[in-house]
């Protein structure tokens, strides 16, 4: 913990907006209900494009104004955070993994190993996402596991690419011929030589591909195949606001100035995983 | 002396563009005890040698072509890779010349060291950094606690090939190869390494395999000196015969290229030519383009190798010699 406290207090000041922005968010996420001034789906056709309080007409009761059905931009912004902050954040990992452990098979045995995991890559990347996405929607069912599942397993080829090519010059490094005059077996090079030297670059690559998770949830959630419009997401509010963009430009701009908050947040935190963790700043 | 390791008649080719020869043909014993030093230019195949005792050749485009490599009378070439990650670090470990590289930059130093004893000994994390300092303390670093807790980065040169050392040497293997260990070294911090490798071996017995293409080297360690040229062994002697009566006119060339403080010349002496391409050997013996001595026979025929009580020398200057005496 003491460390933890002295890391972050060398942080750059980037890193701790970054923390500070996203430990908000993710504050909001948990207690959305105790922070949102109304309910997430509470509609009131009365009071429909009300402006936000900084905008002309705006007024006190609703801060962020309202949509095209009266419900609270703010309130929906909040409860948004949980959803896109868990499909974010899960269908990355996900990836990650997946696109990880592929990356490092492929370098690191080369050979007909490598030949078939590059194969799928050339399919996946052949494929146009969306449509990859809907047939396994489809397939699936729509619902929060299922749009994680989705993401996560469409969005591995850039781990696999940017994995396998640092293993393919990693491991004709002489540290790893020394590991392996010691006695290491393959599964020791990979996990405990290769991997975390890797490792940095896949999750700044993470941070990076968290928004593009998001934003592919939105494009599901709009086609209708992702999660059930009882819930409300960044995406679909981005999606549903769309229409009237040039009305009420607070109905997309402000979920997706939220989405654009938490990406830049979350990219910033990854710089910070990657400083800490280098060994050039991790003195003794 | 018992013989701990014999090379008997081992050929590695690469397959690239074409077939490439590194070792041809090379046998050598390796006795207990001893430091054995394989001495030649770059190329002529002393790291392909000692890698391929490791088993650590990429087969492709590497492959074995022939030959065996017996430790303790027990084929490696034929071990399994299961079987040789214990021989590798327990039995035989291996340094390298390039310190600078051959460690691990996102792990601490005493990580590495404790390794081989996590793999090998079954020891704990906590247990083997502990033995790691130790390890240290026997390499000769002055502070190995701080040592032990720092990035390869944060170490110089010198440091790092101690360094290397003690993770070569922490499961006690009863033979280390070390393969040009003090080349990438300034001179004092070489002699620095030679020490902590004689140290080593005066207090654990030890055998060496130290390839090099340092003759002063040579004449400071070894006990017995094979030379190699062009992926064959041209000659073999302990030291002392090696240095005061060199056989084969490849070695007395590269003797004769130390520059000696007790003549005063303006020019050092060379080897006149290159190594030859490995992808196409000249015929005969594979050093006449650049023999001085050479003769009409040396062009055509691949001269026989002739022992000479226990020295070994392939050149048909000296199968002549012999002969004669015979006569």
């Amino acid at each position: 913990m003491k460390k933890l406290i002295k890391t972050l207090k060398k942080s750059t000041a980037t890193a701790k907006l970054g923390l500070i922005i996203t430990a908000i968010w993710i504050f909001c996420a948990i207690f959305a209900p105790l922070l949102a001034p109304y309910g997430p789906n509470e509609v009131n056709t009365s009071k429909r494009f009300i402006p936000p309080i900084f905008a002309e007409k705006g007024t006190n009761e609703h801060i962020l104004g309202t949509d095209e059905m009266g419900r609270d931009v703010l309130t929906r912004i909040i409860y948004g955070s949980r959803i896109s902050l868990i499909v974010g954040i899960m269908a990355v990992v996900v990836s990650l993994i997946l696109g990880t452990t592929l990356g490092l098979l492929a370098g690191y045995y080369g050979g007909w190993v490598d030949s078939i995991i590059m194969r799928i890559v050339d399919v996946m990347l052949s494929f146009p996402f969306i449509f990859m996405a809907l047939v396994l929607m489809a397939v699936l069912g729509s619902g929060l596991t299922n749009v994680i599942v989705v993401i996560g397993i469409t969005g591995w080829v850039p781990y696999a690419r940017t994995v396998r090519a640092q293993t393919l010059s990693l491991k004709e490094r002489e540290f790893i011929t020394a590991s392996d005059t010691i006695g290491c077996n393959d599964m020791r090079i990979i996990l405990k030589h290769i991997l975390p030297n890797i490792i940095d670059s896949a999750i700044i690559l993470g941070t990076l591909e968290m928004s593009s998770a998001i934003l592919s949830e939105a494009s599901l959630t709009f086609l209708g195949m992702g999660i059930p419009p009882s819930m409300a997401t960044w995406g679909s509010m981005v999606a549903s606001g769309r229409e009237y963009i040039y009305t009420a430009w607070w109905i997309t701009a402000l979920p997706g100035l939220a989405i654009f908050l938490v990406c830049l947040a979350i990219n910033f935190v990854g710089d910070w995983v990657r400083d800490v963790r280098d060994p050039r700043l991790r003195s003794t | 002396m018992k013989k701990l390791l014999e090379i008997k008649n081992l050929e590695v080719c690469f397959y690239l563009d074409s077939a490439i020869p590194a070792v041809d043909g090379v046998s050598f014993d390796v006795y207990e005890g001893e430091t054995l030093c394989v001495v030649g230019e770059s190329g002529c195949g002393k790291s392909v040698t000692s890698l391929s005792i490791m088993q650590l050749v990429a087969t492709p485009p590497g492959r074995y072509l022939n030959g065996e490599i017996l430790y303790r009378g027990k084929n490696l070439l034929g071990y399994s890779t299961d079987e040789m990650t214990k021989i590798r670090g327990k039995e035989i470990s291996m340094i390298f010349q390039e310190p600078m590289t051959a460690l691990n930059p996102v792990h601490r130093v005493g990580k590495q060291i404790g390794e081989a004893l996590r793999i090998h000994e079954g020891y704990d994390k906590k247990e083997a950094f502990k033995e790691s300092i130790e390890m240290l303390k026997i390499v000769g670093v002055p502070d190995p606690v701080r040592c032990a807790n720092s990035f390869p980065y944060q170490l110089s040169g010198g440091m790092r090939q101690r360094v290397m050392i003690a993770m070569a040497i922490s499961c006690n293997p009863n033979m280390l190869i070390a393969d040009e260990p003090t080349t990438a070294l300034d001179v004092t911090i070489q002699q620095q390494i030679l020490d902590v490798i004689k140290n080593l071996k005066t207090k654990t017995g030890m055998t060496v395999m130290f390839i090099t293409h340092d003759l002063g080297v040579v004449a400071e360690i070894a006990d017995r000196v094979v030379v190699m040229y062009a992926g064959k062994v041209v000659e073999e002697a302990c030291v002392k015969d090696l240095f005061a009566n060199p056989l084969h006119p490849y070695t007395r060339a590269l003797l004769k290229c130390i520059p000696r403080v007790d003549e005063k010349r303006d020019k050092l002496d060379d080897i006149k030519g290159i190594v030859p391409n490995p992808a196409s050997f000249p015929s005969g013996c594979r050093f006449h383009p650049r023999c001085e001595e050479a003769i009409k026979i040396c062009k055509t025929i691949v001269p026989e190798e002739v022992t000479l009580g226990d020295r070994r020398v392939s050149c048909h200057l000296v199968t002549q010699k012999a002969k004669e005496c015979r006569l």
